[in-house]
């Protein structure tokens, strides 16, 4: 069976957030707590989260937030260059998935179509999958004493359904099918934005973490939306780290032998 | 071309398409806006204007149009205007222009607050002998009324014809002055002209998109006209892809004004009977109202007006007692919204019903509108929270600062529950007439009923309490046509056995014939002796037989899509459709085919007999013409309706038959959209003494200060607006969480040049004032704002959401507490998109 994705095409994403609700709601996800706050006279919590950083109040992706929409203003002072992008983040269910292999008790798997979803029952809240995630994915919720990300709506895609993001997307920008499809998509598109002179435009994720089933096309690079140009997941650091470990040892040795000979010289010289 | 329209943000869902047409068919869109807004960002180009020049920069489209090498070269151009507009036909040799006047039309009255447009009007030829002596019916009164037709010079020529007063009118609105006023880089201006000339002609049209950012001016009207008179000399009105989308503020806004919740309105734009006017029996309402445009399709006026009627009162409308007008309300004035609150703080309202509206927030002026709820002897609000309207009398920023104690406030508020869409059946009608039913999904919990549930048993009631009653007055309740009880079926799965039927409601405004209660196929069927019923008649057609709901239909094609529900009228998406082929019935080009003149086709007259030659549209497109009139008919001189159109004339609501390039009636601020300062305005005007539009509508009452035009006080622009994660007052979104911590408060866009000159920080707070009052809001610094350069001097712009109340999970200041009561002379909207301010760094303190 093919992988379910989702393009994500930047190009054409308004920043109406649509998405962000959808997936709340969804998923029954409920505001995030450290978004409200008491008020005197009023029985419910008010909300007091606002940011100044164009229009991205919610700023990043949390146990509560599993979809982010970024505001990237780009003026010069003249306003002769004048851009302002959006672009929608969530998991990004990366076939060499950090996460999935720094969970110690398996509470984080794959199922057969693709998806990286995080097993509440299983879950022991140790968060060894929160620095493995090079996206900042994957958030700790006190309340549950368990880690929760998006599951590409696990229920709804084993029921025929597309994701409740691409469902609510009214401009098409979060597409969701099978991951082969996609990509033939965004490359028709990358394809199309090139001759409308969009040079900088790219697709990100075909490569990176061993291909993400959730991709983007950007119109400029990853950086500029926020994004690692070359994320590294714990288990290539692995082969680095070894690496280093022994370049390391090398170093101590020689260090040590120059020490010691140095010691040696001074000896001889009192 | 986006102007006056944020669509991307404020019509999220129908902004899709204007994408598609650029990602998948390379449409450039372009949006003029004094912000870089999320639109902004999605379009090809954004042309940067000051707030409230638009019509500088539409009439310096007109007039680069007009004298473009392609305009006066492609021979499309002028077969469309010279035939379809009213571009040849000749004025009144006595109106005098806005350039001859500086700034006036002639026919001011002396005390400079009316026109009279007796000099606006069109030379004639002497009016017909009248067909009939005897008149017997509403129709044989009109046809001894027929005018002479309109004289015209298809040359163009004439100093009198319209074109050459158009042309004389625009002729200094040149690249430069809209530099000046505008404070536009020329060659923006420029790059907007050309694409629109290049994107227009036989195989290309172009289309304009416009919102609230036109409507809400004292020149509102005049906007939305002058981009009429850009589309008509463009030839883009009545062709696929061309025309002005007019995006309605929220679902079924539309279907609100069809179905008439506006004070001066009956459904499908009948006028309300009016004490003002010669309005006093009902054969004086027919005639005032259909004269004038008899030789239009409105020339079927007493059709519409007896089916409605008869819809009000039912069998108890006879022709004798003239269908039951006398008893009709009359309006004695402007009644809507602002002078209505105007008349509420006087003490001349008593009692006020709230549905769907949360004026405490929304309402300009909003501390103004607040204290006037306090003047009322009772009040209904319904909804689904406690909005700030309901809750004014004990919570309010006049409650909290103790200006007003709640003591002191006599208003009864009753808070009734509403409920939601889906808790209810229903259409909606969208912005381009398009009606949908919707289904009802769920019961409303506990108490909640939906507004036509309540509408209704209040209805009800009121006919219980009045039945005894033997006072004539009582006659209009007592004898209303009130009868929407639900067949079992459309309840049975429901818990609420008595919420009215949906499906009759529709059946009424569709309209049947009275004795056996068949639905009516067509408007073409309604009857001017009492034997049709109909609510409106626009909406005749959606319900063409029994049990069959045209609003219900979903069959989508790649195109128009006729079978997706009902468009009204007629099913008719492309109004004035007729304009789509040329002269001879020919289509334009095969790119640009819709309607046109099938010489060959064979149609059945209702006499059994065969004729042949047929207007056709293969999509499926309802014809907004006669089928059988020939391009080549020539209108009877002395008849009505489509007897008088000829097979040239698409515009069959006008009564030439011509779209209008200039008005020669129906509207009070004169013929040709011009420039004028709003009312509020840092700058003198730059192109007249006149400084704002002479007769705008004005309140000078206590508690509505107005700043002085360049007030050293107020010398700040402000426009207020929405945002995607808010809707309107906030009433169906701050209570949300998703939606409040996406936009938790009140933000100010504002440039950093202005920012640094004030010493105002990004995500501080700061405040802004006005006469009216002043709020508080963080500071977000963006160059997405801009100063603007005016005849040499900088002038600062600053926008204000106007989403949040004291009430809900996002809550901040009520930006409508810095706006004022000013608005259009025509339709009375406010002024919410300019006006002046002064800015200062930190909190308010004090008042809001």
């Amino acid at each position: 069976m093919n992988a379910k994705g989702m393009f994500v095409d930047t190009s054409i994403c308004t920043g109406c957030k649509a998405c962000q609700v959808a997936c709340k709601e969804w998923n029954g996800l409920s505001g995030e707590p450290s978004h409200f706050a008491k008020k005197a006279g009023y029985p419910y919590r008010v909300a007091n989260n606002f940011s100044g950083r164009s229009y991205d109040n919610t700023q990043n992706l949390s146990a509560t937030d599993w979809r982010h929409v970024r505001f990237i203003e780009q003026f010069n002072a003249d306003r002769s260059e004048a851009r302002w992008l959006f672009a929608s983040d969530s998991c990004k269910h990366c076939n060499n998935a950090g996460c999935l292999n720094a969970c110690p008790v398996q509470a984080i798997v794959r199922t057969d179509l693709g998806n990286v979803f995080v097993k509440q029952e299983v879950c022991i809240g140790c968060k060894y999958c929160i620095p493995a995630c090079p996206y900042g994915v994957i958030s700790f919720d006190q309340r549950t004493g368990t880690v929760h990300k998006c599951t590409l709506c696990n229920d709804r895609i084993h029921n025929g359904l597309g994701t409740a993001c691409a469902k609510a997307c009214p401009t098409g920008s979060i597409a969701f099918g099978d991951v082969p499809d996609l990509k033939m998509r965004a490359d028709a598109r990358l394809v199309q934005l090139k001759k409308l002179g969009y040079e900088k435009a790219n697709i990100y994720g075909y490569d990176e973490a061993g291909g993400l089933n959730v991709f983007y096309l950007f119109l400029d690079k990853p950086e500029v939306y926020g994004q690692p140009e070359k994320p590294v997941v714990p288990q290539d650091r692995l082969h680095i780290s070894s690496g280093v470990t022994v370049a390391a040892a090398i170093a101590v040795a020689v260090g040590a032998a120059i020490a010691f000979r140095e010691r040696g010289e001074k000896k001889d010289k009192p | 071309m986006i102007m006056g329209s944020n669509m991307a943000e404020c019509h999220p869902v129908a902004f899709r398409w204007p994408l598609k047409a650029k990602t998948d068919h390379g449409a450039v869109l372009m949006h003029v806006d004094p912000r870089f807004t999320r639109t902004s960002a999605m379009c090809d180009l954004h042309v940067p204007i000051r707030a409230a020049t638009d019509i500088t920069f539409l009439g310096g489209l007109i007039s680069y149009v007009i004298h473009s090498k392609r305009w006066n070269t492609d021979p499309f151009f002028k077969e469309y205007v010279v035939n379809y507009t009213n571009a040849a036909t000749l004025v009144n040799p006595d109106f005098k222009d806005t350039e001859d006047l500086n700034g006036l039309f002639s026919g001011l009255s002396e005390d400079g607050k009316a026109y009279s447009p007796a000099t606006w009007t069109y030379q004639r030829h002497p009016a017909p002998a009248p067909p009939v002596t005897e008149p017997k019916t509403f129709t044989d009164m009109l046809l001894q009324r027929v005018p002479g037709r309109p004289k015209a010079d298809p040359s163009l020529k004439d100093p009198h014809c319209v074109f050459q007063i158009l042309k004389r009118h625009y002729q200094r609105y040149t690249p430069e002055m809209v530099e000046k006023v505008c404070g536009c880089p020329k060659e923006k201006f420029v790059k907007v002209a050309e694409t629109l000339l290049n994107n227009s002609g036989r195989d290309k049209t172009s289309n304009i998109v416009y919102a609230v950012g036109w409507t809400q001016h004292t020149v509102g009207v005049q906007i939305i006209r002058c981009a009429g008179l850009l589309q008509e000399l463009l030839g883009n009105i009545g062709r696929p892809g061309g025309g002005i989308l007019a995006l309605r503020g929220h679902a079924t806004i539309q279907g609100s004004t069809d179905i008439a919740t506006l004070y001066h309105s009956l459904p499908g734009y009948l006028n309300m009977p009016d004490a003002r006017k010669n309005h006093d029996t009902f054969k004086d309402f027919i005639l005032t109202e259909s004269v004038p445009l008899m030789t239009s399709y409105w020339g079927n006026y007493p059709k519409f007006a007896v089916s409605y009627f008869k819809a009000q009162w039912g069998g108890a409308a006879t022709k004798e007692n003239d269908y039951g007008y006398d008893y009709h309300p009359k309006i004695t004035g402007d009644h809507s919204h602002l002078p209505m609150f105007v008349d509420m703080m006087n003490g001349r309202i008593k009692g006020f019903f709230v549905m769907g509206q949360n004026p405490a927030v929304g309402g300009q002026n909003a501390r103004y509108q607040r204290k006037a709820l306090a003047k009322l002897d009772w009040m209904v609000v319904r909804d689904y929270f406690e909005t700030e309207t309901a809750a004014f009398w004990r919570n309010s920023p006049e409650v909290k600062e103790g200006e007003v104690k709640p003591a002191d406030i006599k208003t009864e508020v009753f808070f009734l529950p509403a409920a939601m869409v889906s808790e209810m059946e229903g259409s909606f009608t969208n912005t381009q007439r398009l009606i949908q039913q919707h289904e009802k999904a769920a019961d409303p919990p506990d108490d909640a009923r939906s507004d036509i549930w309540f509408t209704y048993q209040l209805g009800k009631s009121l006919k219980k309490m009045y039945s005894t009653s033997s006072h004539d007055r009582d006659w209009p309740i007592k004898n209303l046509f009130w009868d929407y009880e639900p067949d079992a079926s459309e309840v049975a799965t429901f818990r609420i056995k008595d919420e009215p039927s949906a499906y009759k409601l529709l059946k009424e405004i569709n309209g049947y014939t009275w004795d056996d209660k068949k639905p009516l196929p067509t408007f073409a069927n309604l009857k001017e002796d009492g034997s049709t019923v109909c609510g409106a008649w626009i909406y005749t057609g959606v319900i063409p037989e029994e049990g069959v709901n045209k609003a219900r239909s979903r069959k989508a094609d790649e195109w128009i899509s006729p079978g997706w529900g009902f468009s009204w009228p007629a099913n008719r998406h492309i109004m004035y459709n007729r304009a789509s082929a040329d002269l001879q019935g020919r289509p334009w080009s095969e790119k640009k085919k819709l309607v046109y003149w099938d010489p060959k086709k064979e149609v059945k007259t209702p006499d059994g007999k065969v004729t042949r030659g047929s207007w056709v549209a293969p999509s499926g497109e309802g014809i907004d013409f006669l089928p059988t009139k020939a391009p080549s008919f020539r209108g009877k001189d002395n008849g009505i309706a489509f007897d008088w159109l000829s097979g040239n004339d698409p515009f069959i609501m006008r009564p030439d038959g011509k779209a209008w390039l200039f008005a020669p009636a129906g509207l009070v601020d004169g013929p040709l959209p011009t420039h004028y300062e709003p009312y509020e305005s840092p700058v003198a005007n730059p192109l007249y003494k006149q400084q704002s539009n002479p007769v705008a509508k004005t309140w000078k009452v206590p508690g509505n200060p107005y700043h002085k035009v360049a007030d050293p006080d107020f010398p700040i622009i402000v426009s207020t607006y929405r945002l995607t994660e808010h809707h309107l007052s906030g009433v169906m979104t701050r209570w949300l969480p998703w939606l409040a911590e996406l936009m938790p408060e009140l933000f100010c866009e504002i440039s950093p040049e202005l920012a640094a000159e004030k010493g105002i920080k990004n995500a501080e707070y700061m405040t802004i004032e006005t006469a009216r009052g002043k709020v508080q809001a963080r500071a977000m610094v963006t160059r997405r704002m801009r100063p603007f350069t005016v005849d040499g001097k900088t002038v600062h712009e600053i926008g204000l959401p106007w989403h949040w109340g004291w009430q809900g999970r996002a809550q901040s200041d009520v930006v409508n507490n810095l706006s004022v009561l000013v608005a259009d002379p025509n339709v009375t909207i406010h002024e919410g998109k300019v006006f002046t301010c002064n800015v200062r760094a930190g909190k308010r303190g004090g008042a809001a």
